[in-house]
Formats: structure tokens, sequence, C-alpha cells
């Protein structure tokens, strides 16, 4: 604000003076409909005293005259025909409140992705309906009231759903902030994905040198509490004060008096696969996932154990750990925001069955490859065939497996991380035996990051890895379980037939599985792609569209460590901004009731998910419902349901909406 | 210009230009369908020049009159679009204005508004592509039923 205003004070009473302000967004708008005529059109509305054009509302210049132009003509009311309000309707809002008039007084016309954008081929038609946005905005105007803004206090608190690399670095940049973190894993150990990959690339730094000491932060960290086996199960309230249910499994192990000394594991009869290792090695029914695991204590699989009972004697488990009647305890925690960080799943190559994979021993997926390659995984580091065990001389790659798909089946999006980690297993395959023949078949090399190009062109030159550009067309097994790859090198224009001993097929990212529970859970949406849905692609990309509910890491789409965690620290950052200040301002579009029209029929009490509606007996009119208003979210099903008109929702009352409808010619 | 004949229940002959164009008024739910129109903008995915839209908080806030009000006041169609049953913003918003548009359905019916008039659909906000879908079949409904006369009075 440059300086202290004149207030203009509006009761609701005095004759409207309406302005409208109608924007070119460039030629978003302007290509299509002719800003002149609109505002000549404006110009004809009751009410309207004022209506001018700028080529964008929104910067500096265009916010300015607005100001000037409410102070010079008296406006009570302003209308910005522009952009959606989702955009850009805070922004003019601000303008009105430095100009002196209350923020609600205002009303956007959509007229870009409404009407310029989606009628581009029909110039008239999209003229036609920014004429009727324009005026259905100024009817609407006519009846705006002075609304107060209402705040409500932010608890210093964050949950933090997924102990991944980006929901561990969100929570250690809230903690060591001072706030108060919960973070939520359902395996039982943090780390999340990070901690199955060996090097990551292009620095080629190992990966849990880099992770396990963050873990260690994480779990040391007096702020954090660390709630692993553990899931959300139930989320109620709103921004700065959500009520969180989270369940914590049973390990079966006192997880206080387990001291992890593994003896156990030793004695456990039970083996099946590890899913850290993908089914490459095996693990007993009592288990922690891999060594370096944070918590350290151990964890029953109770769908493998046999109830043996050799774990449970004082010989094996000294401290006495074993509880098998362990019972799964759920507990209620408050918090002010929410960061939802519960990374991907592996595209499972089954379904294209012409790669072979599940059928042919020896075809794998990349992140098994990963867990050949690492040097604390089942192998130690050296690479064999599943077949034999013997170590392979050649391995083909194939990229963009269900990923770039839109013909067999798979995801339409690019995994952005694939070339970069099919190259670097390459590499580092390449190091280790520099006679080995590598190949691979890519469609196009992504090599988008810092650093990632000069990686890749030095695998090619230095390392002597072959790509090839084309598709697989068919791959069979041969003698000696080889795989025989039939394809077609785009670039010679030859078709090629290979025989190699391994073929890992570089699988894309997808959201989890059970994605769809957090969306009803938190009431966030997903995107076509099914990952959860940024509040906007570019200037809002952690919010979620649940005010107080952030996103970070793969969970919003993929991508690569680096860009995981910048998004987490992006997130926490957002999160942070609200914590700190205590206390959000929220729109106060609450629901009111007038007495003396209210029968008291209690429709309204039912209806309501928040159970902000009781009935109360008043001394004048009798039994009446009443609004608590520090629980009402303004959803307005007890205003829709209400017979006797008696219910309104400030901002979007009755009076509004019935003249948006009638003034239509 | 082309005419197109149709016949409606009461055997009066509706003449309806080809190129007519229905004024439909839409009430989208600020969460799911609205953003779900604002995203069909941003990908610029082309539906007919038709729908007039009114924001509101959830479809639960949708009082039935003003669906009759709409109608009575000359709108060709009224669309109604919210989040999926389940995905409701306001936890179950969207449940409670189906219930009672099932209801409305039948009342309408009972008053004689042709079935296509009112349109009662979902959309995400990721859904831009079904909005425009959506939208396209409703006004090739409502483009069926002719303008709407039931409620002018002829002299």
């Amino acid at each position: 604000m440059t300086e202290t205003e004149k207030e203009i004070i509006v009761t609701g009473n005095e004759k409207p003076r309406i302005g409208v302000f109608v924007c070119h967004c460039g030629v978003n708008i302007a290509g299509v409909i002719p800003i002149e005529d609109l505002v000549e059109y404006a110009k004809t509305l009751p009410d309207v005293v004022f209506a001018t054009e700028y080529k964008f509302m929104c910067s500096d210049v265009g916010q300015t005259l607005i100001k000037e132009k409410i102070q010079e003509q008296n406006l009570n009311r302003v209308i910005v025909a522009a952009c959606s309000p989702r955009m850009h309707e805070p922004t003019f809002r601000l303008v009105l409140k430095e100009a002196g008039l209350n923020q609600f007084l205002f009303e956007m016309a959509n007229i870009r992705e409404h009407s310029s954008w989606v009628h581009m081929k029909d110039p008239e038609g999209a003229y036609e309906i920014a004429k009727d946005h324009i005026r259905l905005a100024v009817n609407k105007a006519r009846e705006l009231v002075p609304l107060e803004v209402q705040t409500v206090e932010v608890d210093p608190s964050c949950l933090i759903i997924g102990g991944g690399i980006a929901g561990m670095n969100a929570a250690l940049d809230l903690a060591t902030e001072g706030y108060k973190v919960y973070l939520v894993e359902k395996t039982p150990t943090i780390g999340g994905h990070m901690a199955q990959l060996d090097k990551t690339f292009p620095t080629m730094d190992c990966s849990a040198c880099i992770l396990t000491p963050r873990m260690v932060d994480v779990a040391r960290n007096e702020n954090i509490e660390l709630l692993t086996y553990s899931e959300v199960t139930d989320v109620t309230g709103y921004i700065g004060n959500f009520e969180v249910t989270i369940l914590k499994k049973p390990h079966y192990v006192d997880q206080e008096k387990c001291t992890g000394c593994g003896v156990c594991i030793d004695h456990c009869p039970v083996s099946v696969g590890n899913e850290f290792d993908l089914g490459l090695a095996t693990r007993k029914a009592i288990y922690i996932p891999f060594p370096q695991a944070v918590p350290g204590q151990y964890t029953i699989d109770m769908d493998s154990c046999i109830r043996c009972g050799i774990c449970a004697s004082p010989d094996v488990c000294e401290p006495e750990a074993i509880v098998y009647d362990d019972e799964p305890e759920e507990i209620k925690v408050k918090v002010g925001t929410i960061i939802v960080a519960t990374g991907w799943d592996l595209y499972d190559p089954t379904e294209l069955k012409q790669y072979g994979y599940g059928r042919y021993p020896n075809v794998i997926t990349g992140l098994q490859m990963e867990r050949l390659l690492s040097s604390f995984g089942p192998l130690l580091g050296k690479p064999v065939r599943p077949s034999d065990l013997k170590e392979p001389h050649s391995i083909a790659f194939l990229q963009c497996v269900g990923s770039r798909n839109f013909r067999e089946g798979g995801n339409k999006y690019c995994s952005r991380v694939c070339c970069m980690y099919a190259t670097k297993q390459a590499r580092q395959y390449k190091e280790k035996h520099p006679d080995a023949e590598i190949y691979i078949f890519y469609m196009d090399i992504r090599a988008f990051g810092k650093g990632y190009e000069e990686f890749y062109e030095s695998a090619g030159r230095n390392y002597g890895i072959n790509y090839v550009r084309g598709r697989i067309a068919e791959v069979r097994e041969g003698e000696d379980h080889k795989i025989i790859i039939r394809s077609e090198d785009t670039l010679l224009q030859q078709p090629i037939e290979l025989e190699v001993d391994m073929f890992v097929l570089s699988c894309g990212l997808e959201p989890r599985a059970d994605a769809d529970k957090i969306t009803s859970l938190l009431r966030i949406q997903r995107s076509g792609d099914g990952f959860f849905m940024e509040a906007h692609p570019k200037l809002r990309p952690v919010d979620t569209l649940t005010e107080g509910i952030f996103v970070a890491g793969v969970a919003q789409g993929p991508k690569d460590i680096p860009d995981a965690v910048a998004q987490a620290k992006g997130a926490a950052s957002s999160a942070a901004a609200l914590m700190a200040k205590g206390e959000v301002e929220v729109e106060p579009f609450f629901a009111v009731v007038s007495p003396e029209r209210c029968i008291g029929c209690g429709m309204c009490v039912e209806n309501c998910a928040y159970g902000a509606v009781e009935l109360v007996e008043d001394r004048r009119f009798g039994t009446i419902a009443s609004i608590n208003q520090a629980l009402c979210k303004g959803c307005g099903a007890c205003a829709g349901n209400c017979r006797c008109s008696a219910i309104n929702i400030k901002g979007f009352t009755a009076e509004q909406i019935f003249e948006m409808i009638t003034g239509r010619f | 210009m082309s005419k197109v004949v149709f016949e409606t229940e009461d055997e009066e002959e509706v003449k309806v230009d080809k190129d007519w164009k229905p004024r439909i008024l839409a009430f989208l739910c600020n969460w799911c369908s609205y953003a779900g129109a604002d995203l069909a903008g941003v990908s610029r995915i082309q539906y007919p020049a038709t729908v007039r839209v009114v924001r509101v908080p959830c479809t639960g806030r949708i009082n039935p009159f003003f669906i009759l009000k709409a109608l009575t006041d000359g709108w060709d169609g009224v669309v109604v679009s919210g989040c999926h049953p389940g995905d409701c913003h306001y936890i179950s918003g969207n449940l409670v204005a189906r219930r009672r548009f099932a209801l409305l359905n039948e009342l309408l019916e009972f008053f004689g508004i042709e079935p296509g008039r009112v349109n009662f659909m979902w959309a995400s906000a990721a859904e831009g592509e079904r909005f425009a879908v959506l939208i396209e079949k409703a006004t090739e409904r409502v483009k069926k039923l002719g303008p709407n006369k039931r409620f002018l009075k002829k002299w």
C-alpha cells in the first residue's frame, strides 16, 4: 500500500456504483473477443458507472488503475472480467483493500478459461458468453455486502505422510524450525525407495551414504515423532486444526524392549521373499527390511509366521521382547498442516507380454537391477543372471517401459528418471566389466537435469555403451536362457537381431496403488495421470486444492531425487509460513439463519457433515436452527435443503444467485 | 438456412434453427467442476459456446428453487456439476445434493419439464476433457428439445 487512502464505507443500503475492468490478458482474451465492444456493453448495464480495459489487469499498472478509479469514481462494487477467480481473486481483493474498499465487494467474470480459451473457433459465441458472464457478475455485485475476514489459529504442528526422501527432508526442515512433526510411514522403516538404490546419477555418490545419516537425524530429532508401520485412517477438521487418527500396526515385538540384536533371525525357521530386495533374496518371518533400517527394531510378519515360539524363548530373545498377542493401537493427534509425500510404485511390466517379464528368468526390472548392483544388496554388487547365477557378458536395457505409451497400455507420461538410471546402471556395470557389451534401446534420451547431459555423453564416449534408437518388437528366449531381441535401429534404418545374457526393463514410476485412499481421506485431487494435483502447475506447485495440505516428491508427479528434495523443502517452507504466522485468514463464507423464517424442522442438522448446526429454543422465535461458526465450512448443504429459505450462505446468498439467474437478457 | 423440425409432447411444432445456440446455466462447485472447467480452458479444449457459469461452494448449496427459477426464467437448460460421489470437498455435500436432485427430477417430470433440460453430472478438477464432453452432450440434448417455452404465456 502506497499511502493511507480514504476509506469507503459501504453499508449495503446506498446505491450501487459498479466499476467493470476488462482485461485483455495479452492476446489470450483480446485475440478472440473484441474488448472495446465488451466495455461498451458493460457500460449499458444498470448501476455500472464506469468501465474500462487494460492489457494486463493483474500487473502493477492494472492494479493501480483499479485503485485510482475506485477513488476517483467512488466505486462501491468492483468487477474484473479476466481469468478464473481461482487464479487472481486474492490479488484483486487485496487491491480493493488497499483502495479502502471492503475486499468482498468484488466479483470476477471469468472470460478466459470459460470463454476465450474454450471457444477460440467461435469468436461470436465467446463474445456472447463473455457478455453474459459480465452481466451475471454485475447482477451478483449489486447484492454484495461487506464481510469481515475471519482468522483461525494454526496449530504449530505438521503431519507428514510418507517417510521417503521427500517426507524426511520436509520433516527435518520443519523440526529444525521448531515445529512438531508427526512422520507417518506405512512400512517398518523410513528411507523409502531411495534406500533401495545403489548409486545416484549423475554424481555417482552412494545412495545409502547420503540417505542413512538423514534417517538417523530424523529418528534422533526431538521434534519429530516417528510413527513407522502406521497408517493414517481418518482426517477431520480444516486448515490449522486437523484432527488425525493414526493406526499403529502391531509389530508383535515390543519396540521398547527390542535391542535390534538380530539373534532371532538366526533361529526363525520361516524364509519368505524380501520385499526390499524385490524377491531377489529372502528374509525371515521376524525381520527388519534392511540392515540400516530406522528404527532398528524387529517386526514379525504374521502372515508368514507359524508361531513356533522359538524367537520368544529367553535363550533367543534375551530382553523378552516378543509379544504374540500385540494389538493395533489407535492414536489421535491435532496438527495445523499436512504434507503428503507418499511416493510411487514401480510400473509392473507383466502386462506388456511381448517383453517376457515373468516368463523368462533373465528379464528383470530396472529396480531389480539396482538391487543386484547394490553393494549392500543380495549379491553385494556383483550382478548375475537369475537363471544360472553367472555374470552376464551382454546386457540390453529397454527404455520407456510403461511410460510414454499411447498404444500398448501403461502410462502416457514420461517418468523422467529411467533414461538416467539405465545410463547409470550401464556405466556401473561397465566400470567393473570393461569387456561387457551393453545396449540401451531408446526412443529419445532425456538428460535434462544439471550434469545429466554430460553424464550421458560420457557414457557413450568413455564407456562404450551402445545406444540404439528403436523400440523392441519381439523378445524370445534362446539357448541357455539367453534373450533374443528383434528391433529396428531407426537411425541406421536397419532391422537388428541381438542375443544378450540379460534384459533389463527400465520401468517407469506410477502413482501408489492406494492413492485413492489418500484422496478421499484428505479430500485432495488427482490429475489425469493419477498423481496428486497441485493447486496451480506453476505458481502453487506444492499446494493442494485443500488449504493447509501440501504435496511433495513423486506423489505429485515423477521426479528425480534433487527435484523431490527441492519440492519437499518447498512444501515444508509453505507449511512453515502458515504456522509461523500462527493464524490464517479464511473466507468468511458461513451459514446464517434468519430466525423469523426458521420453523425448526431440523433438516439442516441432518445434512451438516460438520455438526455445526443444532436446534435451540429461542424466547422470541421458538425452536430454531443455530450455526456454530467455528465449525461451519460454508458448504451450504443446509441452505440448499431449507424449504423456508431460512438459511443463507454469506458470499453465495440466495439473493445473489437469484439475481444471477433472473437477470438473463 | 436449413431448418430442422422437432415435435414435442404437446404435438406442437417447434422449429429449431440448426445454428441455434441454447443458453444453458451451469451451477459448478468451486472445488471440482469449476476447476475442471478451468482445466478445459487451460488445455484449450473446445466445446460449444452455450454455458454460463454460476460458481457455488458445493452442489449441496444448490437449492432446487435455483433450478426451477432458471427454468421459469427462460434458460433453455440447466447443468449441475460437482465432485464425484465420495470425493466431496465438504465430506458429503454432493451426496446430499444427489438425494435432493433425485427427488427434484421426479418433480420436474410432474411439472412437465422435458427430461434433458436439467442435467446432473460429475466432473473432477482433473477432468477438463470430461467436462467438455459432458457440456457437448448436454448441449445436444437441449438442442433437440428446442427453446424452453413451457413457461411462456401464449397470447
